[in-house]
């Protein structure tokens, strides 16, 4: 035989075990993993690894996806609309001053474990993200409740103090500081929704490694192994359990963006739900499928200007900066995927507000008025940069840009790329001159994109402190007429994209998500990006394998 | 002697590992909770770096890890809040060693017979398939190796699945990718100790006493041969055992390596701290096992 060494082809016998070892060796992967769990009725590409599932400590959206399956608060989104409607509370009254709401528990509610769930549950949830030592990043939004930014803040020791009362065990009485338009929504997310008491006293901040884990959503957590999969089960004791559309769900964590659409074009995953797992590369062809969905997100993309530093202390070189860039040129030619250009930061589709209009797209009158700031023709204008973490998308969009500034007013902006942490840490000590930035609401209201520019708001981060924005912002939210409050915060917005133009809104973000019409129902697209795990569930009855 | 002497100083040499990681990752700008949404107060931030006493002195928090270390305890992970630097481990660990191994054995299974038999067949036309294997397998990252079969093998054929960690199935494309630099790295050095042992006098006495060729190759060359493979074999099996961060990535698997990497990335102080210390301890046991094959292998090699 021409390809063994040894002519004679007589073998020793030592180079035959060798061979066989090596064999085995090639065999030896075949072994080595544990048999294959039978599929779930939907498996869903999610997006990061979540942090925490942990209501009061989760912060990512990927994250609330699960919790959102698993815990339920007063309300709950509605699948269609992402507007608030009952979820553990079945009713409510409204006070005639809009300060005080009574909700009234369902009788029927019980833990996934059995016990009944009742309102002193939700109080404690609540009084629990106000906990100092809880440390919950999300607890500003329970500061419209009476008392509870002084009981966070470690300034009031007593719970009870707290606007937030059960004086029966169906009944949870909440007060409010101010008329806060949006607060249905924001009973219906993450920092609001109910966990349980035991389990959490228990067993501190491994709680929820606890099987069977109490929840009262509509899904229990049967296994959580990072950055591998998520097993949920349907929870029969959820009070609407029947309308419960999928027995067993597995959500995939990743942040490889291919392997995700691979998984999907291989039908292994049923739903991409994440707009970090869409492929930009691929966003002209992917938006051509029929399984492709594009939405308006409410969410904003931006830029701030750091005020602090010179030449961007002076108001006509930040809104000359930002008259030369064409939106439209962004949204068409680099991102691609259903932006909408906006000069505002307020996303369109908010109930009871219409954005006000920012800078406008004005070469000539930006040149004016960068001659006018001591910079004609951009000579004499120091060399400035633009921040942002690489990606590069940032990327493209910053490069973009860069020959918007050169060509129109002939200025140099360098391009300046940081990893994350290093990004974020560079924006919040202002050590930046144009920094990109973006927001996603956390309430379908103005105020969520506008009260972070006020002037002592840690997410400011751009050194733009106006006294007249503050005063208009606290007038907008103590008033309790929906058409005052929206010129109130027209005026604000107007005063902090124009006026002073402390940022330039750039466009707002699309969602993206991915499922084949045919064979997965149940999601439909709103502003929210808002698609509750109870209504998803496959055409076809699941398979049987 | 040798040995014992080697093991009494493993802990002093991972007490400094851990001293170096610990403080190194707390050089690097940001911190575990920069968020692009910050709380809303400072406090709260105090708050929760208090929770996880990084608001004292680096060197009461390096103290206060050494207890936990010597209880076997790494400290919470400050990214997976509601997981330890233990639980990772013992989850993430098997998965990667699973598939280190296998790409091990991969490794072994083709680079030691192809560099034996391109030694052995010099000059024969079939030498030159298995160089030009050796080459391109030292020369094409996995990076371009791992996607290009999955678009052939996966998407297009159909016959493996392109991603996860669930089935047997699941792991013959990663093990491969992962294991084919391996494989051409250890062809070219079991290659070049055959070749060096091939002309030695006492492969000719061998031959002299009248053992066929691959009798002497076997019985006396190999032995010698295989020594520069064996010298690489450790730190590859500590590099491969705890995981890969490319393979990892392009396959979706759950092992260490994306946590190793990640840790970094969101400055998950213990997490990382953890990892080095794993990494650092598997290498030094490795390495120690390979010593000791060595002198196993090659009568001549004594330790004093």
């Amino acid at each position: 035989m021409w390809f063994l060494p040894n002519a004679s082809g007589n073998l020793p016998g030592a180079f035959r075990v060798l061979l066989a070892a090596c064999l085995t060796a090639l065999l030896l992967p075949a072994l080595g993993c544990r048999p294959a769990a039978p599929r779930a009725d939907l498996t869903i590409a999610n997006g990061a690894e979540p942090e925490s599932l942990d209501p009061a400590m989760l912060t990512g959206q990927p994250d609330g996806r699960v919790a959102f399956a698993m815990f339920e608060g007063l309300t709950r989104f509605n699948a269609v609309t992402g507007a608030a409607e009952p979820g553990l509370a079945c009713a409510w009254d409204i006070s005639s001053n809009l300060l005080t709401y009574t909700f009234h528990l369902r009788t029927n509610l019980v833990w996934s474990t059995g016990e009944p769930l009742r309102a002193d549950d939700v109080v404690y949830s609540w009084i629990r993200i106000l906990t100092p030592e809880v440390a919950s990043d999300y607890s500003g939004n329970l500061y419209y409740i009476r008392n509870a930014e002084a009981f966070n803040l470690g300034k009031i020791k007593d719970p009870a103090q707290v606007g937030v009362h059960a004086p029966d065990p169906f009944t949870v009485v909440v007060e409010l500081t101010n008329p806060t338009p949006f607060f249905l929504e924001l009973c219906a997310f993450h920092p609001q929704l109910v966990v349980q008491r035991q389990v959490v006293e228990k067993y501190g901040d491994r709680w929820l490694k606890v099987r069977p884990l109490p929840v009262s959503g509509a899904f229990e957590l049967v296994e959580w192994r990072l950055e591998d999969r998520i097993r949920l089960r349907r929870n029969p004791r959820y009070w609407d359990a029947a309308n419960t559309g999928a027995e067993t769900v597995d959500i995939l964590p990743g942040n490889n963006a291919t392997a995700a659409l691979n998984l999907f074009l291989t039908k292994q995953v049923d739903i991409i739900w994440d707009k970090n797992l869409i492929p930009s590369d691929l966003i002209d062809v992917l938006r051509l499928r029929p399984d492709f969905h594009f939405f308006d997100f409410l969410a904003s993309y931006f830029i701030r200007h750091n005020v602090t530093r010179k030449p961007l202390n002076d108001v006509r070189v930040r809104q000359a900066l930002s008259m030369v860039i064409d939106r439209q040129r962004l949204v068409t030619r680099v991102t691609k995927g259903g932006e909408s250009p906006s000069s505002h930061i307020t996303p369109i589709g908010i109930p009871n507000y219409t954005p006000p209009e920012g800078t406008p797209y004005d070469p000539p009158g930006a040149r004016k008025l960068l001659a006018e700031a001591g910079f004609p023709n951009g000579s004499g204008f120091p060399r400035i940069s633009y921040l942002f973490n690489s990606t590069r998308e940032h990327e493209r969009i910053g490069v973009e840009m860069q020959a918007m500034w050169k060509q129109e007013l002939n200025i140099d902006v360098e391009l300046r790329s940081m990893e994350w942490k290093t990004y974020l840490r560079a924006q919040s000590d202002l050590d930046y001159d144009l920094s990109r930035s973006a927001w996603v609401g956390d309430y379908t209201d103005p105020n969520t994109f506008l009260d972070m520019f006020m002037s002592d708001n840690p997410n400011n981060r751009c050194g733009w402190r106006n006294p007249e924005y503050d005063a208009l912002m606290r007038k907008a939210n103590g008033s309790a007429d929906s058409a005052v409050r929206e010129r109130l915060l027209q005026q604000a917005e107007t005063l902090l994209i124009k006026t002073d133009n402390a940022i330039t809104p750039l466009f707002i973000m699309a969602g993206f998500n991915m499922f084949d019409t045919n064979n997965v129902e149940g999601i439909y697209n709103n502003l929210r990006d808002m698609h509750p795990l109870r209504t998803v569930r496959k055409v076809r009855p699941p398979r049987k394998d | 002697m040798y040995f014992v002497k080697r093991l009494i100083a493993l802990p002093p040499l991972l007490l400094l590992i851990s001293l170096l990681a610990f403080m190194l990752v707390r050089v690097a700008p940001g911190g575990p909770f920069d968020r692009e949404r910050k709380p809303a107060t400072p406090e709260i931030e105090r708050a929760l770096r208090a929770k996880y006493h990084l608001d004292e002195s680096v060197w009461k928090q390096y103290l206060r890890y050494l207890g936990g270390l010597v209880q076997g305890d790494l400290g919470p992970s400050l990214k997976q809040r509601n997981h330890s630097v233990n639980d990772i481990i013992a989850q993430a660990l098997p998965v990667s060693a699973t598939l280190g191994l296998a790409s091990f054995c991969f490794a072994v299974g083709v680079g030691v017979p192809l560099g034996f038999y391109t030694a052995v067949r010099r000059g024969h036309w079939t030498e030159m398939i298995g160089t030009f294997y050796t080459l391109l397998a030292v020369c094409v990252p996995a990076l371009v190796v791992g996607p290009l079969l999955v678009i052939v093998f996966a998407v297009k054929l159909g016959w493996f699945p392109v991603a996860l960690w669930t089935s047997p199935l699941h792991m013959v494309l990663p093990v491969i990718t992962l294991g084919f630099y391996f494989s051409g790295k250890i062809a070219r050095l079991m290659r070049e100790g055959m070749l060096n042992v091939l002309p030695a006098e006492f492969m000719v006495t061998a031959r002299a006493k009248g053992l066929s060729d691959f009798k002497a190759w076997w019985r006396h060359g190999f032995r010698l041969a295989i020594l520069p493979v064996v010298s690489y074999a450790g730190p590859m099996l500590a590099d491969l055992l705890t995981g890969s961060f490319v393979v990892e990535a392009l396959f979706q698997i759950p092992g260490i390596g994306s946590f190793i990497v990640n840790s970094a990335l969101n400055r998950d102080y213990p997490l990382i701290t953890g990892l080095v210390l794993l990494y650092a301890f598997l290498l030094i046991v490795l390495n120690l096992i390979v010593d000791a094959l060595y002198a196993w292998l090659d009568p001549r090699v004594r330790y004093e």
